[in-house]
């Protein structure tokens, strides 16, 4: 199959998604100017920390310092000016970008022609791709509870007092990486692979293939408990059920395994990261209870993310635990 | 010049009087005139400016702070702000792109309501006609589509900004929590208005959205628990949303009573509460002097409440 730039241009160009392509570059962009402006205070606090003297006279920030300057300018002009600078700089580019490009228009809705694929809005990807990893009622309801539910308590777990009003990297590796992961590494990934990658019938389109609607996918998904051969239908006599009715409790009983070991196994593996260093020792020595607890579990959750799409993508393994009232 | 006599009395008639106060007359007016002329070079000195403004512009210090403290739009801010805080670097103006986007949003919105009825008959006629025959009307739905996307991405990169700088850290946690909950809501206000051209797209994308609220938990008549909880398609969550079991006129209805007037009317009110509170924290956080590992302090329990007056940033 020759590499089809006729497909990509076409995604890439279709009027909506011009702000996910924009999102490639801008948050990269910002992610590297923050981080640069990170590490230059880093290399500010080296300094400082190897020389008492210089700790206590120099002036702590990256910028330009002069003692005769005041510390405190008017906001009118020094501020304002900015923001209405910044104001004609937005407006001129929403002109240019409404100029040039036009909103989008459909035909007439109608609930007779089914589009091929159905997307939602580009913002709402992320949750879209979620639901080829899960049943609609976690991706659709509690995923996005647990996302809102858990940037909120990030003011609240996040213990460490450094980096308070400054950037930098050394002094919050930790937060950082978890915002960083989550943010980019899941969030704009899953929008991005959404966008990109799923073309009819939200199917896997590598970038060049053409988007063929007549399409099959072939490959079979199998639940955990299928891939280990689990078989109770010899449990009925036992207990005086059928066949079909003890296959599925066994099924049930099954699932619980494999959660309570990831759930055992990642709060290690979180417990680990989160007291690695001596400095986390000490930011962890300093948390609450509840701290704790809140914050493992909302790292656990996160970690669930990237293991589902792991065993679905790779393992064509599709539910965990299997139960008659739903499946994980 | 009229005749005076020695003892200063003026022996001429009642016609050269009149004469001689109409030249007084003529000079005053134009003195004045001319007086006026040149005050008017200066515009901050009339009455009527001053009416408005109620200070005069100039670099005096206080006139500085008393045009940003007396002006209900200006006095959002502190009058002196940290020096290093007036840069571009450390905010990236992110905060302010994001309301001044949903400003323009709100301008357009309401222009755009002057030429759109939400009804299932004319909400796509109204979109053509505003493609095609209203003047700028193509200028006014791109400015607003673009707006929209843009503020999501805005606020992304804003609340990007806001973790980097760990401003969310005390006393801003509650801010930042209002924040998260401003992002929702803008993430709402952007999907509501996806429906309103009631084309393919929003239909669709729309249809999509709401199918996953059949799902919720106890709510949705394919949730969880929600066949037990006596959930149909005729009475669940997504009902509620829809207004009937299918994206229709009631759908177009609700999403646009919801676009146009309720999230926007909270989306207000939490602003009120972000604006303040960053200013009650003690204004933007930063760029603070660093902070070194061996100045940490030991926490002290129960944590000392931390009250700083406004504007003392
Ligand atoms: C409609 C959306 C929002 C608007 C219009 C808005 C506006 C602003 C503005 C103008 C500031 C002043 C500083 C700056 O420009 O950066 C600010 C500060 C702040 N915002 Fe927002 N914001 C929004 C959403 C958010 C979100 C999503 C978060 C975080 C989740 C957030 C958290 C904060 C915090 C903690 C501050 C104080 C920052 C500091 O002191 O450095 N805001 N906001």
């Amino acid at each position: 199959m020759p590499f089809d730039w006729r497909q990509i241009w076409e995604i890439a160009s279709a009027p909506d998604n011009v702000p996910i392509v924009a999102l490639l570059f801008v948050a990269p962009f910002f992610m590297w100017y923050a981080l640069r402006q990170g590490i230059a205070n880093d290399k500010l606090i080296a300094i400082l920390e190897g020389d008492a003297q210089a700790a206590k006279t120099k002036y702590r920030k990256t910028q330009e310092w002069d003692p005769k300057w005041e510390r405190e300018v008017h906001t009118w002009p020094y501020l304002m000016r900015m923001e209405f600078l910044v104001a004609i700089l937005v407006t001129v580019l929403l002109m240019v970008w409404s100029l040039t490009l036009n909103a989008p228009l459909e035909e007439p809705a109608n609930p007779n022609v089914t589009m091929n694929p159905a997307k939602a809005p580009w913002y709402f990807l992320g949750l879209q791709e979620m639901l080829v990893y899960f049943d609609p009622w976690i991706a659709g309801v509690v995923m996005p509870t647990l996302i809102i539910v858990g940037l909120m308590v990030i003011p609240y777990i996040d213990s460490n007092p450094l980096g308070n009003g400054y950037y930098t990297y050394k002094q919050r590796r930790f937060s950082i990486w978890t915002f960083l992961v989550g943010f980019i590494g899941l969030w704009v990934l899953m929008i991005v692979i959404g966008t990109f990658i799923r073309g009819p019938g939200w199917m896997w389109f590598w970038p060049g293939q053409t988007w063929d609607a007549e399409r099959v996918d072939y490959a079979v998904n199998r639940n955990l408990d299928q891939v280990f051969g689990i078989d109770g239908s010899w449990l009925a006599p036992i207990f005086h059920t059928t066949k079909d009715q003890a296959a599925i409790w066994a099924r049930a009983i099954f699932g619980i395994f494999p959660l309570v070991i990831f759930f055992i196994v990642a709060a290690i593996l979180v417990h680990w990261v989160c007291t690695r260093t001596e400095f986390s020792k000490k930011i962890y020595k300093r948390m609450s209870l509840l701290q704790l607890v809140t914050m493992y579990t909302f790292l656990i959750l996160m970690l669930s993310l990237p293991i589902k799409i792991l065993l679905r993508l790779v393992f064509t393994i599709k539910y965990i635990w299997v139960t008659p009232w739903f499946s994980i | 010049m009229p005749e005076e006599n020695g003892d200063g009395k003026s022996k001429t008639g009642v016609l050269e009087k009149a004469k001689d106060s109409a030249a007084a007359l003529r000079e005053t007016l134009t003195e004045k005139a001319k007086q006026q002329a040149t005050e008017l070079k200066e515009p901050e000195k009339t009455q009527l400016y001053r009416s408005i403004f109620r200070v005069k512009h100039d670099e005096e210090p206080r006139n500085r702070a008393l045009s940003v403290l007396s002006n209900v739009f200006f006095h959002l801010h502190p009058a002196k702000v940290n020096r290093d805080a007036t840069k571009y670097n450390f905010t990236w103006g992110m905060g302010g792109i994001t309301f001044y986007l949903f400003i323009v949003l709100t301008f357009t919105g309401v222009l755009l309501m002057f030429y759109y009825h939400p009804s299932k008959v004319q909400a796509f006629r109204d979109i053509l006609y505003l493609e095609n025959d209203v003047p700028f009307g193509k200028l006014l739905r791109n400015m607003h589509r673009w707006a929209a996307h843009l503020m999501i991405i805005a606020v992304w990169l804003h609340m990007f900004r806001v973790f980097m700088t760990g401003s969310y850290k005390r006393p801003r946690e509650f801010n930042w929590c209002v924040g998260v909950l401003l992002m929702v809501l803008t993430m709402l206000l952007s999907f509501t208005g996806y429906l309103l051209p009631d084309d393919q797209l929003g239909f669709w994308a729309v249809t999509v959205g709401t199918n996953m609220a059949r799902a919720t938990p106890l709510l949705g008549n394919e949730g969880p628990g929600g066949p037990q909880m006596g959930m149909t398609p005729y009475n669940d969550v997504r009902f509620a949303l829809l207004g009937g079991s299918i994206v229709d006129a009631n759908a177009l209805l609700r999403a646009y009573i919801w676009h146009c007037i309720a999230i926007p009317l909270i989306v207000a009110i939490f602003l009120g509460v972000h604006f303040w509170r960053v200013r009650k924290d003690g204004g933007i956080s930063g760029p603070a002097p660093v902070m070194l590992e061996s100045e940490i302090k030991e926490e002290r329990s129960p944590r000392p409440v931390i009250l700083r007056p406004s504007g003392m940033g």
